[in-house]
């Protein structure tokens, strides 16, 4: 009874959020009745038994995914009104695809019935006991579904490089290392063999003139150091 | 809850919460989401957020079906539905991002002026 109640409290804000959503005059108020409604979705989860999707939902969505929208949404300067221009031009079409829609998928499911061998072609049933969701799931995911977990993690890796080469730009007036050009430069540092064990000094090539002459002690140190600088 | 077997699909009492009534909520938030993308026909940004609903009903479905079957895999599928649908906004809102740096507006229309 009280499940009842709580499904039809939560379907009915679900339905109506999304309402909202779609015919918002304010993007910022449609990205907010969508985190308002993957809120209630997530509570028809639990009252489904889905633990874990519940709170995936909440976290994945409402803290990543709805976060997104309403960054872009409020970091691109955009002409609101004009976005609306089409509006009631494409409500009459709307309403016709999306009647058909909806009369279709009920017919479909007021026609409907599940199969004699439903039961017995379950993939993995539920653990029997006191298993929560949550440890059931993960028996399953990290085991049966291990391949399909790891073609998930690509599907985000590849996502996450999309979108940085997507938005990265290289902005005019930054000063960057270029490798190629570094590589190629001639002329400017001039490469000579050294004989192991041969000081810049014995050679008597391209060393910055000594300040002055120091203490012999410090002099053998000023000696490595000089050979240091000397390739600047 | 949703440890109903497969014979009381139909039997809904106006107590109990049945499949068809999470399959009824499923389909109408597919509907709206359809209805959004030809409601909001320019602004690209709100098609994204209808996919998203699209998506959502997709997901209420899979646990509809998983809860009532007491099998655990369609919310597993209903977890790659979740990771795809992530990674669908990322690379959707990347793409506002640069095409509106391009243009200077997120008009949908104006992308028919590639064509030939």
């Amino acid at each position: 009874m009280i499940a009842a109640i709580a499904f039809y409290v939560f379907a009915a804000i679900l339905i109506a959020s999304a309402v909202m959503v779609v015919t918002s005059r304010n993007p910022v108020h449609s990205v907010l009745f969508l985190i308002l409604a993957f809120f209630n979705a997530a509570a028809l989860f639990l009252i489904a038994g889905a633990e874990f999707l519940a709170m995936i939902l909440v976290i994945v969505y409402v803290g990543a995914v709805a976060v997104l929208f309403l960054f872009v949404v409020m970091m691109l300067d955009i002409d609101f009104a004009r976005l609306r221009e089409g509006f009631q031009r494409y409500a009459p079409i709307g309403f016709i695809v999306g009647g058909i829609l909806l009369a279709e998928l009920i017919l479909v499911i007021g026609a409907w019935s599940f199969a004699d061998q439903a039961e017995e072609l379950r993939l993995s049933p539920m653990p029997e006991g006191s298993v929560t969701n949550a440890e059931a799931l993960g028996q399953i995911l990290y085991t049966d579904y291990v391949y399909l977990f790891q073609a998930a993690g690509m599907v985000l890796l590849v996502a996450m490089i999309g979108a940085i080469v997507l938005t990265h730009r290289r902005r005019a007036g930054t000063r960057r290392q270029d490798i190629a050009a570094q590589l190629a430069r001639s002329g400017s540092v001039n490469l000579r063999s050294v004989p192991a064990g041969v000081g810049l000094r014995e050679l008597g090539i391209e060393r910055p003139p000594l300040p002055e002459e120091e203490k012999p002690a410090i002099a053998h140190g000023a000696d490595h150091g000089g050979g240091h600088g000397g390739h600047h | 809850m949703g440890r109903i077997m497969a014979a009381d699909m139909g039997g809904i009492t106006e107590m109990t919460i049945g499949l068809a009534h999470y399959l009824t909520v499923g389909a109408i938030l597919l509907v709206l989401g359809v209805f959004g993308i030809f409601l909001n026909r320019k602004n690209v940004i709100v098609i994204l957020m209808s996919i998203e609903l699209i998506l959502l009903s997709v997901n209420l479905n899979f646990v509809a079906f998983s809860a009532w079957l007491n099998d655990l895999t369609g919310q597993v599928f209903a977890m790659f539905v979740l990771t795809v649908a992530a990674a669908e906004a990322a690379i959707g809102l990347a793409i506002v991002v640069v095409y509106f740096r391009n243009r200077g507006s997120i008009e949908v229309e104006d992308i028919s002026t590639l064509k030939g």
